[in-house]
């Protein structure tokens, strides 16, 4: 497979701020590529530096092997879904749709056709004469896809398209998006927060945090085997318990719990982790992955039990205070643990794993 | 208790307020429509002083008052607008450039100057420099202190449009004059109109500045009007201050609808 | 057209303002218009006007290049009426600045006084009344000043419909000399500037928060007191704003007191102009009087910028 956008160490500096601290990806042609991180992160600067909205301080960016780092939003052929849609409101559906075209010098015919069957694509045909503040937010968001759609952007780019829908309306467009993008077979470059909607939809996920990289993987790789502390903080709910690494070997660490347990468990490969030996870190262990057991190496003390419907969150606490969550489906009938009483807890295999700070 | 927002006094002092704004400028009306010459009676009501205005000894002048006045106004609207379009695009767009504090406080310095020593300070330069006063420096003049009042709607329209909407367009590969002239500009436009009507109105109500930089035998209406009010306030002089209080609320009233207009696109 | 405050510069929209609508590039070409003609007929005139008052007064009206203090020295001392006594401080145009100070000053309380009820009563209207009284409020503004001060001297002449209104009901049985008097002048000050104090005014008020009156009244405090403890220090800025805007053109005004006032309210603007009417005559005194005025207004808008400033570093 080709790389449609391949990111080299690219720096991006607001006076005194830095947004980019060096973002080195590459993005394949046909993928589904999520920029997922808390606001702040760099993520959307990161897009917009793809799209030509902000100049980058250093570093390159090749779009199908040509530098275009330096190019204006108009000579690059990447468009974008904006987050608020920015459609313009002072022309109808159709030529906010067929405007991309109208730049590109298409004859009118033809980008009539065109965006007339952008529309179809959208199902928003009969709303071709309408101005963008007579549609509902959904209409709108769709309208904005068929516009960046409408010239056949090698890249599209789209920066939090669904942040702005209702909940019911977000998990239909999920699906919808990554259909769209399978039928048109355009790579798409997608920014979000939501990291449900980041591990649904995409390929592969790049998690960003204070302008830099953190970790590049799929879906499950992320939150499954999560390189660091902020990763595994960040996507989905865990554990994370402070113990006393005695030493690491081939990816495989031995550590000592709170409490004094010992424990053997996978270890992130960092350069500047735990890798080169003892000292004190943070093991993740997912809520889902701890079980109540009759015996087990780590102990606590239960605090109270929340109720959510299809699960039950068990929140208690270690000997040495650190809170941890169980989540027990609801299916169990028999006794839970009544708050103030101790139990004994234990991860499952592969479950509990040493990350780097 | 009818709420925080209650205060015993205020209706009454607000009601004072439009009735001392408005009480003047009713007479005046009412009076123009006095069918007697004499000012302090009233004679039934009849048009006589406004057909006196264009017909009567004094049409010519006033005419000529008026053509120079509403020509004046035009171009100066004209042209102080499309300056403070370009301006208010800088000042908003242009990011933190160098000079950026000096400009503003240019772009306001007619507004910080008092007008009469704008007119002392005009006329002096006109005669060093040894232009004619006449048409030319008035229009000149009212360019120069109409460009803050096109300027203030502008900018503050063009603040609150979003750098999006031009960003979707060069996104959309349109040159940056596309995005000016297709998308910006249209956006702008309730502002652009409300700056063009403020410059108008500005440019047709000046006097003092009008009064020093004119010259000999150069009248616009509120010189004229002000010539002849010195011999007394005459009725014809009453009508045409009605007409041009007429044509004021028409203003007022076409700013007003197309900031109504501004707010249903504002998005 | 009229005097007013700057309100400092209108700030960018978003965090990387300029950099990606690329007018950034273009800023010089765009302000050069502006530079060229407020520079060239505004800067540059006023500067000149500064070099102009040092100049020496030819006979009508003209100047000579002989550089002089005369104007100055005119403006504030005497030396008699043949110039032989001793240098005194000359008290005639400091009493017209003075007065000039006094009536704008007073214009500027009562707007005050008669504004901010009016503004706080427009402001708590339902949305719809309010664009009508705000309409109402806007339209004397922009009818011609000329006209507005026209007509409350019609209003107000010996035989104008206000005294033939006053005597007709039997409350006086002569005219009240109204005209040229400084109740007059103060009277078309007042009329002329009113809504420069109720807008400002208005938009403070229109963006108060009543929570926070409805918190004060709640811990027990009466409407005056949250008046003055409350409201009035949060909506302070629009006060100042309106404030400045009624009291810079009334120092300078011109028509209200030619029109409505006599010799003994000649105030500033007279002065100035008539220094440059016919052969009489003075220009470099003329400009002199331009300049300290100018520097009284400029004293006035630094005074505010500063307390603007501290306000906004709180």
């Amino acid at each position: 497979m080709s790389t449609a956008i391949d990111v080299q160490n690219v720096i991006k500096k607001y006076g005194q701020s830095t947004a980019l601290q060096g973002v080195s990806l590459a993005i394949a042609d046909n993928e589904f590529f999520t920029l997922l991180g808390p606001s702040g992160c760099g993520k959307t600067t990161l897009l917009r530096c793809i799209a030509g909205f902000e100049d980058v301080t250093a570093g390159e960016i090749h779009l199908f092997g040509q530098n275009i780092a330096s190019l204006e939003p108009n000579l690059r052929p990447v468009n974008t879904v904006f987050q608020q849609y920015a459609l313009f409101p002072h022309m109808t559906v159709l030529e906010n749709v067929a405007f991309g075209l109208r730049m590109k010098r298409v004859p009118p015919e033809a980008r009539r056709a065109r965006a007339g069957k952008m529309l179809e694509m959208v199902h928003l045909s009969s709303f071709a004469d309408r101005l963008p503040a007579q549609l509902s937010g959904g209409q709108q968001q769709r309208v904005a896809l068929a516009r960046a759609l409408a010239p056949e952007p090698k890249v599209l780019l789209l920066d939090e398209p669904l942040s702005a829908l209702d909940l019911k309306l977000r998990q239909a467009m999920r699906v919808e998006l990554k259909q769209l993008q399978e039928d048109t077979g355009i790579t798409f470059i997608f920014v979000t927060h939501d990291q449900e909607e980041a591990l649904t939809m995409s390929d592969r996920i790049a998690v960003m945090s204070q302008g830099r990289v953190q970790q590049i993987g799929a879906a499950r790789e992320i939150y499954e085997a999560p390189v660091n502390r902020f990763v595994a903080d960040f996507i989905g709910e865990t554990n994370l318990l402070e113990v006393q690494v005695e030493r690491v070997l081939d990816g495989i660490a031995q550590v000592i719990l709170p409490g004094g347990h010992r424990l053997t468990c996978p270890a992130a490969m960092m350069a500047a982790g735990p890798a080169s030996g003892a000292g004190r870190h943070h093991l993740s262990i997912r809520p889902e992955r701890l079980r109540l057991t009759p015996s087990g190496p780590l102990v606590a003390e239960v605090e109270r039990i929340v109720y959510l419907g299809t699960d039950l969150h068990l929140l208690a606490r270690l000997q040495d205070k650190t809170a941890v969550t169980v989540r027990i489906q609801n299916n169990t009938r028999e006794g839970l643990p009544a708050p103030g009483t101790w139990v004994t807890l234990t991860p499952e295999d592969g479950a509990a794993r040493l990350l780097a700070d | 208790m009818k709420g925080v927002r209650h205060y015993p006094g205020f209706l009454a002092l607000a009601v004072g307020c439009l009735v001392i704004l408005y009480a003047p400028l009713a007479v005046v009306a009412a009076y123009s429509f006095n069918d007697s010459a004499s000012i302090t009676q009233w004679g039934g009501f009849s048009w006589r002083w406004y057909v006196d205005v264009f017909t009567g000894p004094e049409a010519e002048r006033f005419g000529a008052a008026a053509w120079n006045s509403l020509t004046i106004a035009v171009l100066a609207a004209t042209a102080s607008t499309a300056i403070a379009v370009a301006a208010a695009v800088a000042m908003v767009r242009g990011g933190q450039f160098r000079g950026r504090t000096a400009t503003y406080a240019l772009i306001n310095l007619p507004l910080m100057v008092p007008e009469i020593v704008t007119a002392v300070a005009a006329l002096i330069f006109f005669t060093m420099v040894g232009i004619t006063t006449g048409y030319l420096t008035i229009l000149i003049a009212h360019i120069t202190f109409c460009i803050p009042f096109a300027f203030l709607p502008i900018a503050a329209r063009l603040s609150g449009i979003e750098e999006v909407y031009e960003q979707a367009a060069r996104d959309l590969y349109a040159t940056r004059a596309q995005a000016f002239w297709l998308i910006l500009l249209p956006l702008m436009m309730p502002g652009v109109i409300s700056g063009y009507l403020l410059a108008f109105i500005i440019s047709l109500d000046d006097f003092i500045i009008t009064n020093f930089v004119k010259g000999a035998g150069m009248e616009t209406l509120p010189t004229a009007i002000f010539g002849s009010v010195k011999q007394g306030i005459k009725p014809n002089i009453m009508a045409i201050s009605t007409m041009m209080l007429a044509v004021s609320v028409l203003f007022v009233t076409l700013s007003y609808i197309a900031n109504r207009i501004g707010q249903k696109t504002r998005t | 057209m009229a005097g007013a405050a700057p309100q400092g510069p209108p700030q960018g929209s978003g965090q990387a303002s300029g950099g990606s609508t690329g007018y950034r590039q273009i800023v010089g070409p765009l302000l050069l218009p502006t530079w060229a003609v407020i520079g060239v007929f505004l800067l540059l005139p006023v500067l000149l006007m500064g070099v102009y008052s040092f100049l020496t007064k030819e006979f009508r009206g003209g100047v000579i290049w002989d550089f002089t203090l005369a104007a100055y020295d005119q403006f504030f001392v005497t030396r008699g009426l043949f110039g032989d006594e001793p240098p005194q401080i000359e008290w005639t145009y400091i009493a017209i600045f003075w007065r000039s100070i006094w009536q704008a000053g007073v214009c500027t309380l009562i707007c005050l006084i008669v504004g901010f009820p009016t503004a706080w009563f427009i402001a708590t209207r339902p949305p719809a009344q309010r664009s009508v009284w705000l309409f109402l409020i806007t339209v004397p503004y922009w009818v011609n000043l000329l006209i507005r001060t026209v007509s409350l001297k019609f209003l107000l002449r010996d035989n104008g419909p206000l005294n033939e209104g006053l005597m007709a009901i039997g409350l006086i049985s002569d005219p009240l000399p109204l005209v040229n008097t400084n109740l007059a002048v103060q009277l078309g000050l007042f009329y002329s500037y009113l809504p420069f104090m109720v807008l400002p005014i208005y938009a403070a008020v229109e963006r108060y928060n009543f929570a926070l009156s409805e918190a004060a009244a709640d811990l027990y405090a009466t409407r005056w007191t949250i008046l003055r403890e409350i409201v009035l220090p949060v909506v302070k800025p629009g006060i100042v704003a309106g404030c400045i805007l009624v009291f810079v053109p009334s120092l300078g005004a011109f028509l209200a007191p030619d029109l409505l006032g006599g010799a003994k309210t000649f105030m500033i603007g007279s002065l100035i102009d008539e220094q440059f009417k016919g052969s009489q005559g003075n220009w470099p005194f003329g400009a002199a009087v331009s300049m300290i005025l100018m520097a009284l207004v400029l004293l006035v808008l630094l005074v505010q910028a500063r307390a603007a400033g501290k306000a906004g570093a709180r």
